[in-house]
């Protein structure tokens, strides 16, 4: 899947978590999501992408939230 | 009238903890305060003779056949306008009535045509009936006199006839487009003898009707007459059924000659639709047996090579070895399936058991996502279930109506109906939409409030209102500290009253004034009972989640939740939306809405189906074309969903399904996407197939098989018959299996069967000990999810906006004539009121480029351009264009984009930036279109091109 749409998609569900002040609930609330909605391909490509490209694109709370939760995101190699 | 009889009580009933006891001929019957006595009389099995009364519409008095005694009155009081009073005594039959009966019955027919055997209604004619019933043998005045009995015949509707020879001026058919239909385009024109009834200027067909047939429904002779009993004569059986439309689910007699429907009739004790429709359900129903229909399975290997006719056997095996080989080649994740809302519960159950057991993975999706998915994860977010709070007559007791991106009159007519009565006994209405719909100003209706939004902004709207209400101190803190989470609601609090979000801040966003946005929402907090119902202009945005737990906060806020007359009520677009939501289609859930990832829900359905199931959710529609772009998903299962016509950016989908090394399609026609397909498995339309369907008030219905499947399976057979033909074995005999299999492992659904389905009608869930009769409103006493939350919305502008090259946005909706994609109701007479799709635009945004009403405009976007004709309508406000989806041709989502709702991936429908202006030819796209659509119907046997 091209990244940068991946990197689009993180952004639109950090912009939904940004309202929230405190920022370990914004940044669980954005992972959190991303693990229970996005097939693995997809999360790995993401990680992948953010890798290749040092997380360029992504607002501050999409990379924090990718960067804090980055092995509970990462698919096991059983799955998709 | 109903052809296969059903009890009339002549008036309609009513409802009151008061009793009243009286006696008629002798026989006591007690009935609540308010009833009249006719119907009285119904109920102590009495009948007394009637014309212009019917159970569906309120006592008129005008035929005086159903003239009473009562003691110690003088006079005959007519029965259906006399209310039944304690003690009183009633006489229907005595001589003198006898007397009065035969005399105005003498009058009726001294201006009758006496064709009763050649009339359609032989046999089922009130008149003929009552002339029977009062003994009539002569009529003193002869027949020479004046008379209406050559007046013309009016045969402009597609569907009935009105032959104002026969008619008797009861106004049943005018009461009833004013009391069940609320258009009143039906009149009385003229007094006396030279009364006739009157639909508009002309004939009905340019009238004002809507040709939801209550009329003709209401007409107890044949004046008003359905076509397919004048061609085909009356029926002599009936089943009960449900509607394959819209989320209204209605409830239908299918009226039948053997195995072929001649009318649909609604049914009077349906829960959703209590004996309406519209000119879908009762109408437009020929496609089932409409020559587009593809009877035999096909298979090629490329899109290219001719279709190959096969048997069932041959093109099962052929689509499971294909799918068997995609998974040995790239892995198990590259097939996946999609369900239908157009299918019953039972074979959407069935397809996600396909995907998650045979196939081995969760990449199972349905077109809910391009819907109402947001419903689904706001909703649950907020109060913990993914449906609706409430039941369709709850409106009836709702003093204040918002309804929010949606148009009932058009895609939901049956509830509209509902809700204008209510509507027009007082309740007051706030529209939030940034076009004119018909509710806004109509006969007896008109808004207080019409917020004409800008697209794009709803949160920004319903942020301002939660604003208003919170600051002004009009939310009900009690109800919100006993019922909601304490913290989640101090912070939403701080949030929501932050001026940012007051309307004055908003309006230059919204183009909503602050003091109308005010007024609205003092409208909605002051109410006794708000009612919210909303559709896809809430959730097909790239906020589209948000703005429905937006919705959400506003009604707990406000105390409007847990009770009849108010709620939350998303309405479904199509009639099994809810259902297959409720089914597990979605790839992160099983049935129930419950999450894979959960081991505990796991394991019951792994021993359940004795297979171990994914952990990691599946791939969602937009994800499958992106996966299958890029090599990874292959092969795809597609039941009765027509993708390459419904999902956004076409050019994005259809290279997705080119891409598909076996794309399989179960439909009833050969859709756009079938155009794509290796494997087609003809489908089994609502009438060849049993199951349920589950409304938008989460109400599931019987589908009933009248007929027998026109390619030999239902659509829950092939899919058992793939899944078997995959490794996995199936066994069923019957849906209502597949349905007890579904409460053994769905809480919500654990005290559905068939057979109470059957006994009750129909059952909203939860049905289970708690609520063995179902629920008609939920979060009565605590919210699903125990306190209810509210979640902070701020409001993020779409990257869709209008620019320098785009300076206009388009918009995109319904027509009630037609049915999303138009496969079905473009195959039905209802192409005479919409046979193409066009533009809407504002005078001066089409006098800024030239454009006259019907001229050909080229729509251009960043995703692709098509050609419209123009409509130039002040419906709409500068600035904004709309158009419809129904016609492939139209191409309506080559132009919209891939953007869409940052949780669901719901596709952003409602807002594309676009550019409009005149052009002389069609667009390339329209252009490849055609050469395509003309290439695969090359490549189908000879004799399925001939039928075209």
């Amino acid at each position: 899947m091209e990244g940068h749409k991946l990197v689009k998609m993180v952004n639109e569900i950090a912009a939904f978590f940004h309202a929230e002040p405190d920022h370990a609930v914004a940044i669980e609330g954005v992972a959190g999501h991303i693990k229970r909605f996005w097939d693995p391909r997809m999360r790995r490509e993401l990680l992948q992408w953010v890798d290749e490209h040092d997380g360029e694109g992504l607002t501050e709370l999409a990379a924090a939230a990718i960067r804090a939760n980055r092995d509970r995101l990462s698919p096991q190699k059983t799955s998709g | 009238m109903y052809s296969v009889k059903v009890l009339d009580a002549g008036t309609p009933v009513r409802v009151s903890q008061h009793l009243v006891t009286l006696e008629i001929d002798g026989v006591a019957v007690t009935v609540p305060a308010g009833t009249s006595v006719m119907r009285a009389a119904t109920e102590a099995g009495v009948r007394v003779p009637k014309l212009c009364a019917t159970d569906m519409l309120e006592a008129f008095g005008s035929c005086r056949l159903c003239l009473v005694e009562i003691e110690g009155r003088k006079g005959y009081p007519a029965s259906c306008t006399t209310l039944a009073e304690p003690g009183m005594k009633v006489r229907t039959q005595t001589r003198k009535l006898a007397e009065l009966r035969r005399g105005v019955m003498e009058l009726y027919i001294s201006d009758h045509p006496l064709d009763c055997l050649t009339c359609p209604a032989n046999g089922n004619c009130e008149l003929q009936e009552m002339a029977g019933v009062v003994g009539l043998r002569d009529v003193r005045y002869g027949y020479d006199g004046a008379n209406h009995l050559r007046a013309e015949k009016d045969t402009s509707n597609p569907y009935f006839t009105f032959d104002p020879t026969k008619c008797i001026v009861c106004s049943r058919c005018v009461r009833a487009c004013e009391e069940v239909q609320g258009t009143f385009a039906l009149t009385v024109d003229s007094r006396g003898f030279a009364s006739v009834i009157a639909a508009g200027p002309t004939d009905f067909l340019a009238s004002e009707c809507v040709s939801c047939g209550a009329c003709v429904q209401a007409c107890p002779t044949s004046t008003l007459m359905e076509k397919s009993i004048i061609d085909d004569g009356q029926p002599d059986h009936s089943e009960i059924t449900t509607c394959a439309y819209c989320g209204v689910g209605c409830s239908f007699k299918a009226e039948m000659k053997g195995t072929q429907v001649v009318r649909m009739v609604p049914n009077k004790d349906g829960g959703a639709n209590h004996g309406h429709s519209c000119v879908k359900g009762r109408f437009a129903w020929g496609y089932a047996t409409h020559p587009d229909r593809i009877r035999t399975p096909m298979i090629r290997k490329k899109i290219t090579d001719p279709w190959q006719e096969v048997s069932w056997d041959e093109a099962i095996a052929y689509a499971a070895a294909e799918f068997k080989r995609i998974q040995a080649k790239y892995g198990r994740g590259a097939v996946g399936g999609i369900t239908s809302s157009r299918c019953t519960n039972e074979e959407t159950y069935l397809v996600q058991k396909l995907v998650r057991a045979a196939f081995g993975n969760n990449n199972v999706d349905t077109c809910a996502r391009v819907c109402h998915s947001p419903t689904g994860y706001g909703l649950k977010t907020t109060l913990g279930e993914s449906a609706g709070t409430q039941d369709f007559d709850s409106v009836e007791e709702a003093d204040v109506v918002v309804v929010i991106g949606a148009n009932p009159t058009d895609g939901h007519p049956v509830f509209a109906s509902q809700m204008k009565r209510r509507l027009r006994q007082g309740a007051k209405l706030i529209v939030v939409d940034p076009r004119q719909i018909d509710l806004v100003r109509m006969p007896h209706v008109e808004a207080d409030y019409h917020l004409k939004l800008l697209p794009g902004t709803n949160v920004a709207v319903i942020n301002a209102l939660a604003h208003v209400i919170v600051t002004e101190g009009l939310h009900k803190e009690d109800f919100v500290r006993a019922r909601c989470e304490p913290k989640d609601y101090e912070k939403w609090k701080a949030f929501i009253s932050d001026v940012r979000n007051s309307p004055e801040a908003m309006e230059a966003v919204t183009g909503v004034p602050a003091a109308d946005l005010r007024g609205a929402a003092r409208l909605y907090a002051g109410a006794r009972n708000g009612a919210i119902y909303y559709g896809l202009g809430v959730t097909e945005h790239s906020q589209g989640s948000t703005m429905v737990i937006g919705i959400a906060n506003l009604a707990m806020v406000t105390g409007n939740l847990g009770r009849k007359g108010v709620g939350v009520n998303p309405l479904r677009g199509q009639n099994n939306v809810q259902g297959s939501c409720d089914m597990g289609s979605f790839p992160h859930e099983l049935p129930g809405y419950r999450h894979v990832s959960d081991p505990a829900v796991r394991a019951l359905f792994e021993n359940d189906w004795k297979v171990k199931l994914d952990a990691e959710p599946g791939l969602r529609i937009p994800n499958m074309f992106d996966a299958s772009l890029d090599g990874s998903f292959l092969g795809m299962y597609v039941q009765g969903e027509d993708l390459a016509q419904s999902d956004p950016d076409t050019q994005h989908v259809t290279a997705a399904l080119r891409a598909l090394e076996c794309l399989v399609v179960q439909d009833i026609f050969l859709n756009e996407t079938a155009k794509f397909a290796h494997v087609f498995l003809p489908g089994s339309s609502f009438l060849e197939k049993d199951g349920t369907f589950t409304n938008a008030e989460r109400r599931i219905s019987r589908v009933r098989k009248v007929m027998p499947a026109l390619a030999g399976l239902a659509d829950w057979e092939v899919t058992v018959a793939l899944s078997n033909a995959m490794g996995y074995p199936m066994h069923y005999d019957h849906p209502s299996q597949i349905m007890d299999e579904i409460a053994r492992l769905t809480p919500t659904f654990h005290g559905v069967t068939f057979e109470k389905i059957d006994r009750l009608g129909s059952i909203q869930w939860p049905c289970n000990d708690k609520a063995p009769e179902g629920t008609p409103v939920m979060h009565v006493q605590e919210f699903v999810r125990g306190k209810g939350r509210f979640v902070m919305t701020e409001y993020v502008p779409t990257e869709e906006r209008s620019t320098r090259q785009y300076p206009l946005l388009l918009t995109t909706g319904r027509i009630l004539s037609q049915y999303n994609v138009g496969a079905q109701t473009r195959r039905t007479p209802n192409l005479i009121w919409h046979d193409e799709d066009r533009l809407e635009i504002h005078p001066h945004d089409a006098e800024q480029r030239g454009i006259n009403d019907g001229d050909w405009v080229g729509v251009k976007s960043r995703a692709g351009e098509t050609v419209l004709r123009a409509v130039i309508t002040d419906r709409i406000q500068a600035g904004v264009v709309y158009t419809t989806f129904h016609h492939p041709f139209s191409g309506a989502n080559v132009v919209t984009t891939d953007n869409s709702d940052w949780a669901t991936n719901c596709p952003e429908y409602k807002v594309t930036a676009v550019q409009v202006s005149r052009v002389a030819q069609p667009s390339e796209w329209q252009r490849q279109f055609t050469e395509f659509d003309k290439r695969q119907h090359e490549l189908l046997p000879a004799h399925e091109q001939a039928k075209a």
